[in-house]
């Protein structure tokens, strides 16, 4: 993946000096910063300014199960510039109970689907996004399928159902 | 089922302000169950007579869970589930699967590999643009474009199922290399499908792209801006309809992409029309992409070798070499299996829908501790409204299966 | 016409039959099916209806979307919990006499997705004649799905319908359970339910 490490640094360095990042690690050519979760939906904007005008995926991990976690979720943006073709990962971390985040629908509004989603499987809240409904499960879901401790095959949701007989029809 | 309208709301979510106070207009409910050929998708539609005013999507009637059984199979088992995403060419999801899983390994994969990943790769997006576009036919009227458009399908099933036994969902990359080699029949066939394909692409042409009626009912319809392709995350066709020149296989070459030569197809006008020559042209590139590959393979093993204790070793390997058999007992044995380093990556295709990327976490044993799909089709859904607004109700279908939107990958 | 020692001798343009016969006859060979397609397995099902495997050929030319137009739905693909609901009000839409096939190995029994949100086999909450394995199944295998369901129609088809009354039949179908207990919204207060998923995790064991 051909990126051009010295000009993300640039910008990873503007970023660093507005909200003092918690960590920049680069991995497989892939540069990721890490931010405050208050300071997130900011840097963001801040990254839009300097280029970065496509938002590629929101995303989030439960580290529940994770050896040496710190925090229970991490919330991932991924970034890319379509000028220059760099990419960027900014993470923010959040934990329980009730982990919140400001929405940034407002600077993209890709966003919109993208949080819902993350809200519907993690059940992360975002404050100010214009929409906040489930939008894979059905509406009457009450858990949050994406999290560790929700198994895999469910609590009996997918059964519960009425049957309907060749009498019945 | 029945939709309370207090609960969607369409009113105060309408453009116009003086819309919104009218109890007048009309609520049709398009689906999950329509004749459109893009399965399990929801709208509904405020109408003011023919015209729609807002559109509510609603999808979530295919969610199987993919992400969360991507934490449960490891990476060689996972790529039967990705094969059920993009279903309408699902190499390409395999592809771009393990080019995932090998970006966060630090594997290269050999030359070979990446001239065949590359070709199967074409071919599926040969075959998915073939079905989109025969289904944006198939839905304004053309059922004979449809038609033809399948039959090429079936050749193209045919040289899938002669490389590795399936017709779709083939399941046929792994970590380090692919399942089966190809054979002089497969690179026959595909060389003839090379010779035969361009004109039938002709004669579809020939009934639809100077075709008044098809040209009256998409140019014109569901215009998407460049500012707001990128604004809304749009990629693929669906960008590049609109202007937005981006294609990461120019942008950021992977595979064999950056020793062979083909131009990308953009329009500027981001309407249905754009969106159907978009994918005509397209078509005709990946058939240059794949006969150049096709006469440049090279030769040499398509796995990777034993030391990266990835790929299973060959038959000679294993009963020859110790290092083989140990390669061979360590990868197939339940609890064993490779290294895979504590770490997070993103790795993205050009994927015939858009960039089909995965965000692939590790915990050490080669099941993924978090599998994500940035699917495409989700994006292009969310644009739906947007396109929408003021057009009638046949534009809507012609929209729809302008954006193909696949609704597994849309659900997973 | 005429009597020759016992025996009824017909001319050839003539033939005599039950009117159960001649119904199941007619019934299997305009078979209209509605397409339930969701996932990969519709696709098959169009490549079926496509020009290479015509299934035009058997009688089941017109696919019509419509339920009250049709009498074969075939469930081609997964069933979500939340799109089941859906499948039962298109059931039920249907007018009789109606059949169903469940393609696919997710249809039938829930296929590789064994997770919270995946249906693990329509014929859980409606009733199927006819299930095709494969993931997806080939073309030539629904053909023969279609073929045993028309045999299947001749074999026990009658006029009225009668066939239809099948509830000693479904009673000794295993897959059916019946939940008599009240729904509720929240699976986990639903007490009979769970001690179904009780009693079946405990016969499959853990999970390793």
């Amino acid at each position: 993946m051909p990126h051009t490490p010295a000009a993300v640094d640039e910008v990873v360095a503007d970023v660093s000096a507005r909200f003092g990042l918690l960590e920049t690690s680069t991995f497989r050519g892939q540069t990721r910063i890490v931010v405050r979760s208050v300071d997130a939906p900011d840097a963001l904007r801040l990254l839009n300014q300097l280029g970065f005008d496509l938002l590629v995926d929101i995303t989030c991990v439960d580290y529940l199960e994770y050896k040496g976690a710190k925090h229970r979720y991490g919330l991932v943006y991924l970034l890319a510039n379509t000028a220059t073709n760099q990419r960027l990962t900014v993470r923010a971390f959040l934990d329980d109970p009730d982990p919140t985040i400001r929405s940034v629908v407002p600077l993209w509004e890709g966003a919109n689907w993208l949080e819902r989603e993350v809200w519907d499987l993690f059940g992360i809240r975002f404050e100010g996004h214009p929409d906040l409904r489930r939008l894979v499960m059905p509406e009457e879901f009450t858990a949050h399928p994406l999290r560790k401790d929700y198994p895999l095959q469910g609590r009996g949701e997918r059964h519960n159902f009425p049957v309907i007989t060749r009498d019945h029809s | 089922m029945s939709i309370a309208p207090a609960e969607f709301d369409l009113a105060s979510r309408a453009a116009d302000a003086d819309v919104r106070s009218e109890d007048y207009l009309w609520t049709l409910n398009f689906g999950p169950q329509h004749p459109a050929t893009h399965t399990t998708l929801r709208l509904v539609l405020k109408l003011e007579g023919e015209r729609v005013v807002d559109a509510m999507p609603e999808m979530g009637y295919l969610h199987s869970g993919f992400e969360k059984i991507g934490e449960h199979l490891t990476f060689n088992q996972y790529v039967t589930v990705t094969d059920r995403m993009n279903y309408i060419s699902p190499i390409a999801n395999n592809v771009a699967w393990h080019h995932a899983v090998e970006a966060l390994l630090g594997l290269e994969l050999t030359p070979r590999c990446r001239y065949i990943r590359t070709i199967v790769a074409e071919l599926a997006r040969i075959s998915d643009h073939l079905l989109s576009n025969g289904a944006v036919g198939l839905d304004t009227g053309a059922f004979t474009f449809f038609l033809y458009a399948f039959y090429q399908r079936e050749v193209i099933y045919d040289i899938f199922e002669t490389l590795c036994g399936a017709r779709f969902t083939n399941s046929y990359t792994r970590v380090g290399g692919v399942s089966q080699d190809f054979t002089p029949l497969v690179i026959e066939k595909i060389r003839g499908f090379v010779k035969t394909f361009p004109k039938t692409l002709d004669d579809m042409e020939r009934l639809l792209t100077r075709n008044r009626i098809f040209v009256d009912r998409t140019k014109g319809v569901g215009v998407l801006t460049k500012e707001e392709a990128i604004n809304r995350s749009a990629t693929g066709p669906v960008a590049r309809a609109s202007g937005v020149t981006r294609d990461l296989r120019k942008d950021e070459p992977y595979l064999a992409y950056a020793d062979l030569d083909f131009k990308i197809a953009c329009a500027s006008a981001g309407d249905c029309y754009a969106r159907y020559l978009v994918r005509m042209q397209e078509m005709r590139e990946s058939l240059k992409i794949v006969a150049q590959a096709l006469e440049n393979l090279p030769s040499g093993p398509v796995n990777v070798g034993i030391d990266q204790r990835t790929a299973l070793p060959t038959k000679k390997q294993v009963y020859s070499s110790i290092e083989g058999t140990i390669s061979h007992f360590e990868l197939s044995m339940a609890n064993r299996g490779f290294e895979v380093p504590f770490e997070e990556s993103y790795a993205a295709i050009e994927a015939p829908n858009g960039e089909l990327g995965f965000y692939i976490v590790g915990d050490g044993d080669d099941t993924a501790y978090r599998a994500r799909c940035r699917p495409p089709s989700v994006l292009h859904f969310a644009l739906f409204p947007f396109l929408i607004r003021g057009h009638t109700l046949s534009d809507v279908v012609a929209v729809l299966g302008s954006l193909n939107i696949i609704a597994a990958e849309l659900d997973r | 016409m005429a009597v020759d020692g016992g025996k009824l001798e017909l001319p050839e343009n003539v033939f005599v039959s039950k009117l159960d016969e001649l119904a199941s006859w007619c019934r299997k060979n305009s078979l209209w099916p509605m397409p339930f397609a969701t996932a990969c397995c519709g696709i098959e099902l169009m490549a079926t209806g496509a020009s290479k495997h015509d299934l035009a050929r058997f009688g089941a030319e017109v696919f019509r979307f419509s339920p009250r137009q049709c009498d074969l739905m075939i469930v081609a693909g997964r069933v979500v919990m939340k799109m089941l609901p859906v499948l039962q009000r298109i059931w039920q839409q249907m007018h009789e006499p109606k059949w169903c096939i469940s393609m696919g190995a997710c249809a039938s029994t829930g296929g590789v997705f064994d997770t919270y949100a995946v249906v693990q086999g329509i014929d859980r909450f409606i009733p199927v004649d006819m299930y095709v394995p494969g993931c997806p199944p080939r073309p030539e295998q629904l053909i023969q799905a279609i073929i045993d369901l028309q045999d299947k129609i001749q074999r026990e088809g009658t006029i009225t319908g009668r066939e239809f009354d099948t509830a000693g039949r479904q009673a000794r179908k295993r897959a059916l359970v019946e939940i008599a207990a009240p729904l509720s919204i929240d699976a986990a207060r639903n007490p009979v339910l769970q001690r179904e998923l009780a009693a079946a995790s405990e016969a499959i064991g853990p999970r390793s």
